[in-house]
């Protein structure tokens, strides 16, 4: 039918006879379908040719492992996103990236009031002001992560539907704005625990493993609920909620081993608490920055013990919750990597 | 059909940069398109059906007990729509064919670059099965406008793949191309905001087409600024074509795929209504169009 049609068109007359024209193809049938003049296309089908060729099925998501080579060569592409869209974030506004550091002392000075001073929780707790800064932007780098990654598919369908990068980039680059921003706040926790005279030891330098195993952590929440959203567009509306409940959970702004001492709470419920993946985090941060007073008064080192709580093996759950969470959430992420562009 | 009698009446016409007559012109798309039949496919689509979501007003913004009401009743959100955009599409484009598709607004042109693109996926009774990663140019590719000209260049090669030190090597070019810092206009360090709506398009297309690919699939792409980018841009085109295996072009102006394509698909309603020789498919369309 192609040579036929090819030797037509070589004479001038085809152009002024559309009756012939329309006689060259079948007319479409009931379902519409119209069937390609193509001989090969007729004697293999659509499978058939790929094979034959060699053609690979459009937009189809390698293997895991591929995957992440993908990632990886996408690399310089997520990181100048994550920063261009860091800048871009605080341009509209007359005090610009002055706010980077603005928002965290803002939420931490927001805290401090309602609940150190008015709801009285800095009692029985060493040191509160790190103790409430270190909670307070451990867990926001968790919120922020999981927040804007459960946007991330939808935020920038322009930009999945005009070019073709494995869709991760999106969530992992969120992730990175966030590292980003909890850099920053780094640099005021430091300064507010050398205001508050702890002393400088070895053990700071331990919040570098432990802020990686959190990124890590964080990689795999943001690509979860990334999918998630990309699903259910409501996730992002009850995002907060959740979110809010877990802030309470991870005793950002009191100590709450003291306050489940208080009440008779099954061991099960307790230890769920205990290896509450934020509230590990924030702990052992916590513990390489503050130095625990000697006291004489049995009732306040009791007090001290509980704000300053470790449950046994602690770093091995920081690696355990990175690794399950972060290796989960990219497999989950990844199954899903075709149907972005659907919105 | 008008048009046909106005060229055979002139007695030759500009392809390709060369002076033909009507018959030649015929003659070597003839032979192009012969050589083409017989060359190994690009592209493969087999009754290929897409669907997207629309979001309406008041779908993204909306009280969590909505959302919560709505899963526990699993009522489906009014402003929630599926567009079955195409309807099943077959089809096979071999190396060396250019294609163009053309079809009413909302016929579903766009719709299947992306499909073809692997941007949006096809359902499962059919498939595209493609050579290779084909490469979407569009000048809709959102960029993102807080930044400057020169920040999206970079981030826009950086999406399609580009390595850091050959955006290093191209930057100039793309920028000299858009033509956006003409007359002394430093706009390129200005946040895209701030850009005329034919700024922001020439600079987009100036990005998209930088890299070649064995599959291009070209958006809207021709009628983009003002005469002299216009110029340009289909030059441009012709360039990538030859150096490409098959292109795809998607555009109202009738004229430009007669002059760049050799092969035409007709859409409506995401279907085909025609595939065939460009001359044919196009004079059917434009009489269809005119009833």
């Amino acid at each position: 039918m192609r040579a036929k049609r090819v030797t037509v068109s070589g004479t001038q007359t085809v152009a002024a006879d559309p009756a012939r024209g329309t006689a060259q193809q079948a007319d479409p049938s009931e379902d519409g379908s119209l069937a390609p003049a193509d001989p090969e296309f007729a004697e293999l089908g659509g499978s058939g040719m790929a094979a034959k060729y060699g053609l690979a099925v459009a937009g189809k998501r390698p293997n895991p492992i591929a995957y992440a080579r993908r990632l990886w060569a996408a690399r310089h592409f997520i990181v100048t996103w994550a920063t261009a869209r860091n800048q871009a974030l605080y341009s509209g506004s007359r005090l610009g990236q002055l706010w980077q550091v603005l928002t965290p002392i803002l939420n931490v000075a927001v805290y401090y009031l309602i609940f150190g001073i008015l709801l009285g929780t800095r009692d029985g707790i060493p040191d509160f002001i790190v103790y409430l800064v270190a909670g307070v932007f451990i867990f926001n780098f968790m919120q922020t992560a999981m927040l804007y990654g459960s946007r991330a598919i939808s935020d920038n369908l322009n930009l999945i539907r005009a070019l073709y990068f494995p869709r991760a980039s999106l969530p992992i680059a969120i992730t990175i704005i966030q590292l980003q921003q909890l850099l920053i706040a780094m640099v005021i926790l430091v300064t507010v625990a050398l205001a508050q005279g702890e002393p400088v030891t070895w053990h700071w330098l331990l919040i570098v493993p432990a802020l990686c195993l959190q990124f890590v952590f964080n990689t795999g929440l943001a690509l979860l609920v990334a999918r998630f959203g990309a699903i259910l567009t409501d996730t992002s509306q009850l995002l907060p909620f959740i979110l809010r409940t877990w802030l309470y959970a991870s005793g950002v702004f009191y100590s709450i081993k003291s306050m489940i001492g208080k009440h008779r709470i099954p061991g099960a419920v307790t230890w769920v608490l205990d290896h509450n993946p934020p509230l590990l985090f924030i702990q052992v941060i916590r513990s390489q920055l503050i130095t625990v007073p000697a006291t004489n008064d049995p009732k306040i080192a009791l007090g001290y013990r509980n704000a300053m709580f470790l449950p046994p093996h602690a770093w091995l759950w920081l690696v355990i919750w990175a690794a399950v969470v972060g290796i989960g959430g990219y497999l989950y992420f990844w199954q899903g990597e075709e149907t972005y562009g659907r919105g | 059909m008008a048009r046909a009698k106005k060229s055979a009446a002139k007695d030759t016409e500009l392809v390709d940069g060369e002076q033909l007559t009507r018959e030649e012109a015929l003659d070597r798309r003839a032979k192009r398109r012969a050589e083409a039949a017989q060359n190994p496919p690009t592209v493969v689509v087999e009754n290929l059906h897409v669907h997207y979501k629309v979001y309406g007003a008041g779908a993204t913004k909306g009280a969590a007990t909505g959302a919560l009401n709505r899963m526990i009743h699993r009522r489906k959100n009014n402003a929630l729509r599926d567009v079955h955009a195409i309807r099943g599409i077959s089809f096979v484009a071999r190396k060396g064919e250019s294609i163009g598709l053309i079809g009413s607004n909302g016929s579903g042109k766009s719709t299947l670059l992306r499909a073809i693109a692997g941007l949006l996926p096809a359902e499962k009774v059919g498939g595209v099965y493609t050579d290779g990663q084909p490469s979407l140019l569009g000048v809709n590719a959102a960029l993102m406008n807080d930044l400057t000209g020169e920040r999206n260049v970079v981030l826009g090669c950086l999406a399609m793949g580009l390595h850091p030190d050959e955006i290093r090597e191209k930057y100039q070019s793309i920028i000299e191309f858009s033509g956006i810092d003409e007359n002394g206009a430093r706009a390129s360090m200005r946040p895209m905001k701030t850009y005329s709506a034919g700024q922001a398009a020439r600079l987009r297309f100036s990005i998209a087409a930088t890299k070649l690919h064995d599959v291009l699939l070209i958006d809207e792409a021709l009628a983009t600024g003002d005469a002299g980018f216009q110029k340009r841009s289909e030059d441009r085109i012709r360039e990538l074509r030859r150096n490409a295996g098959t292109v795809f072009v998607v555009s109202h102006s009738i004229s430009s795929v007669r002059d760049i394509c050799d092969r035409a698909i007709w859409l409506e309603g995401g279907l085909i209504r025609r595939d065939g020789d460009v001359d044919e498919v196009t004079a059917e369309y434009e009489e269809w169009s005119r009833r």
